[in-house]
């Protein structure tokens, strides 16, 4: 026990270059704590003059924002807005004027500005503290403070991944965490198609969201409900169908018997080389109950002259129609999955079973199966939470169609993300409910995959590979 | 014996028999709507639904018609826009996929585990739901509806996609990187003179997929582009082509209009799928 103790502590001492807040205050000299007030003080009055001025010019910067826009961003987000567009008495003149109204929109997107400019602040801050405290070290330990050319030098080196990463990393700030907070902010809102800006105000209402959504007897909960047994009907049949067809076209074609093998796998490849819209509209327009296949029906004699069949026009028809196309789209894939796993499984477990006398259906049962499915339980994975997010198989075939009038702006097809869309671009612009579906589908994906993905070894091996 | 060999024969045969026409048949079904496409792009009787399978007359001028006829929609305008904003955002994910995904791979910082948590937490909402925010921040930029605004959108985000890239660097053997430490070369000098030219399979990978995508989004080009027809990409102008009041005129041409873009975007799929399949069979062994 107390070896291992021993051992944390030597462990702690190599880390011991690093700096934390409390130790910078206990050990600090006077430089060193001036530099939590006044950025880069330690570093510019021992002489990395640059280094310091650029740590005194993102405080100066950052108070500069917070006094002109930063604080007043704060505070709306306390209430995002009071004043309402319209009409209001002014007391000096005696009459109405157009009062300019908030803009709650602006001032919540202001406020999220606001929070990730002071998380960046922050994050610049801890550094200067860093900085500030490792020149005091040098310092006295005697040794020169690097230039700062040898610093920028180190980030071609031991911190290159800094400068590698600082790009995206701005880029996914900006374009995924950014929105996505601010639309998860949104979720606790009323922003909804009657609490639109610049005309109206939208205010903070806690949970409201989710319980009009989940428990409410409302008809928008009633249609959540139905289309969220659906979403996951579908995701299930569509997954396992998919590598259930997938795995035996494989087998299919990579049997010992089979010739041009390369000739059919460029077939199927052909039909999802083809960008996904131009597919699914071309399918979507010839299952109409005017386009070609039913036409193709009624040429052959096996419909009437007037009858057709309604794939996409009927709910239950239609269910099934986008199962058996999404199979069209989904099989090819999994067979290319599924044939580099084929190939990889070691011949001499075969060997070894035909030695032992096993017939084909036993070593597709025992070795073949076991070994695909132990090998692609991620990938099952992957395509059950893409299937629940699989937008385009459903929107381009039947835009969630056929509708339903118990449903509120959502069809029979229609999966939850695809509600969603419809939330956000239709006529009914219920931001606040798009929000809460979102974050509902957030918690489905990451439950179903943090219980199975956490456990594949890939996840759990990650540093042990290399 | 020899009748027991025979017997085995035959059931072969029959088998093999038995699967090819399955094959064939399967290939019928899947080329089916890729053959029918190509069949409508060619019909001469406008319409959307002809009451009949087969063409009466064939003809090339949906082609033609398709970059003439500019009043309604600009199909060349919006096949040089998504080439514009292919190659831009291509360009930009790969500088940031192979960024993030070396440093995963290759260092060990603070950050490492817990980015790879966020990034992984983040996969798991649906892409879109941010749509509208981004919209917005976009509209703080003053850059909707432009092309600027989509090259961001398709590339900002671009670094949380570093899954297979990395993957791929974590098979490139350590030891080749120490042993040019010892020599002296910085890490940049590693991952400049050594990695990159190792990664030819996963850099023209990552150039193709987001080459591909803008081809193929419709998501987020309908929001941001809204009814500003020139600024349209190919996916979103081909997706109006069939709206109601436009289908009867374009359908012909719609079909057309998708044979042109498939041929180029399927072309770079199958040449995508090899190097993919050279990427993650491993990079160099040493």
């Amino acid at each position: 026990m107390r070896e291992i103790k021993a051992n944390a502590n030597k462990n702690k001492s190599n880390k011991d270059n690093r700096v934390s807040i409390g130790k910078a205050l206990v050990y600090g000299d006077f430089l060193t704590i001036l530099s939590f007030v006044i950025m880069g003080a330690s570093n510019l009055l021992r002489g990395q003059i640059l280094k310091g001025l650029l740590f005194l010019l993102a405080e100066l910067t950052y108070i500069f924002y917070m006094v002109n826009m930063g604080i007043a961003s704060f505070a709306g987000l306390r209430t995002l807005g009071t004043k309402e567009q319209g009409m209001v008495m002014d007391e000096e003149l005696g009459i109405f004027v157009v009062q300019q109204g908030d803009n709650s929109m602006l001032i919540l997107l202001a406020g999220v500005i606001a929070i990730a400019v002071t998380a960046l602040f922050l994050v610049i801050w801890k550094a200067n503290i860093n900085a500030a405290f490792t020149a005091q070290r040098l310092k006295m330990q005697g040794k020169k403070l690097p230039t700062f050319a040898m610093d920028v030098a180190t980030y071609f080196d031991s911190k290159l991944y800094r400068t590698l990463m600082t790009p995206s990393l701005i880029g996914i700030m900006l374009f995924t965490i950014l929105p996505l907070f601010f639309m998860i902010l949104i979720a606790f809102t009323n922003f909804d198609n009657a609490h639109q800006p610049p005309g109206n105000l939208f205010t903070w209402v806690g949970l409201d969201n989710f319980r009009t959504m989940l428990f409410s007897g409302e008809r928008i909960a009633k249609t959540f409900w139905p289309v969220l047994w659906w979403t996951l009907i579908w995701a299930v049949l569509a997954t396992s169908l998919n590598y259930i067809g997938g795995i035996l076209l494989a087998l299919l074609i990579n049997r010992q018997g089979t010739r041009f093998k390369g000739l059919w796998r460029t077939i199927f490849v052909i039909s999802i080389a083809i960008p996904q819209f131009v597919s699914l509209l071309v399918i979507r327009t010839m299952l109409n109950d005017s386009g070609a296949i039913n036409m193709l029906l009624r040429e052959l004699g096996f419909i009437g002259k007037q009858d057709f069949l309604p794939f996409l026009s009927n709910p239950t028809w239609a269910r099934v129609t986008v199962v058996i196309v999404n199979l069209w789209v989904g099989v090819p894939y999994t067979m290319l999955v599924a044939t580099g796993i084929l190939q990889n499984i070691p011949k001499d477990l075969y060997e070894a079973a035909k030695v032992d006398g096993a017939n084909p259906f036993v070593i597709f049962a025992k070795i073949t199966m076991p070994y695909v499915i132990f090998v692609t339980t991620p990938y099952l994975i992957t395509q059950f939470i893409g299937n629940i997010n699989n937008f385009n198989v459903i929107y381009f075939l039947t835009g969630g169609g056929p509708a339903s009038l118990d449903y509120y702006q959502a069809g029979k097809t229609d999966l939850l993300v695809t509600w969603l869309y419809k939330l956000t671009t239709g006529t009914m612009k219920d931001y606040s409910y798009a929000s809460v579906i979102g974050i509902l589908v957030f918690v489905i994906s990451a439950v179903f995959s943090l219980i199975t993905y956490r456990r594949t070894t890939a996840y759990k091996s990650e540093e042990e590979f290399q | 014996m020899i009748k027991n060999e025979a017997s085995m024969t035959e059931k072969r045969k029959t088998s093999n028999f038995l699967s090819h026409t399955l094959l064939i048949v399967l290939s019928v079904i899947w080329l089916f709507p890729v053959f029918w496409v190509v069949l409508t792009s060619f019909r001469g009787e406008k319409g959307s639904y002809a009451p009949y399978f087969w063409p009466k007359t064939f003809t090339f001028d949906n082609y033609i018609k398709l970059f003439t006829e500019t009043e309604q929609f600009y199909f060349a305008k919006w096949f040089s826009n998504t080439l514009v904003v292919a190659i831009f955002s291509c360009l930009l994910s790969t500088i940031f996929v192979l960024g993030i995904s070396y440093s995963l791979s290759r260092m060990r910082f603070r950050m490492r585990k817990p980015f790879l948590n966020v990034a992984l937490i983040l996969g798991m909402f649906p892409g879109f739901m941010s749509m509208i925010a981004i919209y917005y921040i976009l509209k703080g930029l003053n850059i909707t509806q432009s092309l600027l605004s989509l090259v961001l959108v398709y590339s900002g985000g671009a670094g949380l996609g570093f899954y297979i890239a990395k993957g791929f660097f974590d098979t490139i053997p350590k030891s080749i990187d120490e042993a040019a430490w010892i020599d002296g070369a910085t890490k940049w000098k590693v991952f400049t003179k050594i990695t990159v030219p190792l990664s030819k399979p996963i850099i023209i990978y990552t150039v193709l997929t987001s080459f591909i995508a803008p081809w193929t989004d419709y998501i987020f080009v309908s929001v941001i582009m809204g009814d500003s027809y020139d600024k349209y990409t190919v996916a979103l102008g081909l997706y109006k082509m069939l709206e109601r009041e436009f289908i009867t005129n374009w359908y012909t041409r719609f079909a057309a209009g998708a044979v042109i873009v498939s041929i180029p975007i399927a072309i770079l799929f199958v040449i995508m799928q090899r190097y993919y399949a050279e990427g993650v069979s491993g990079a160099v062994k040493g």
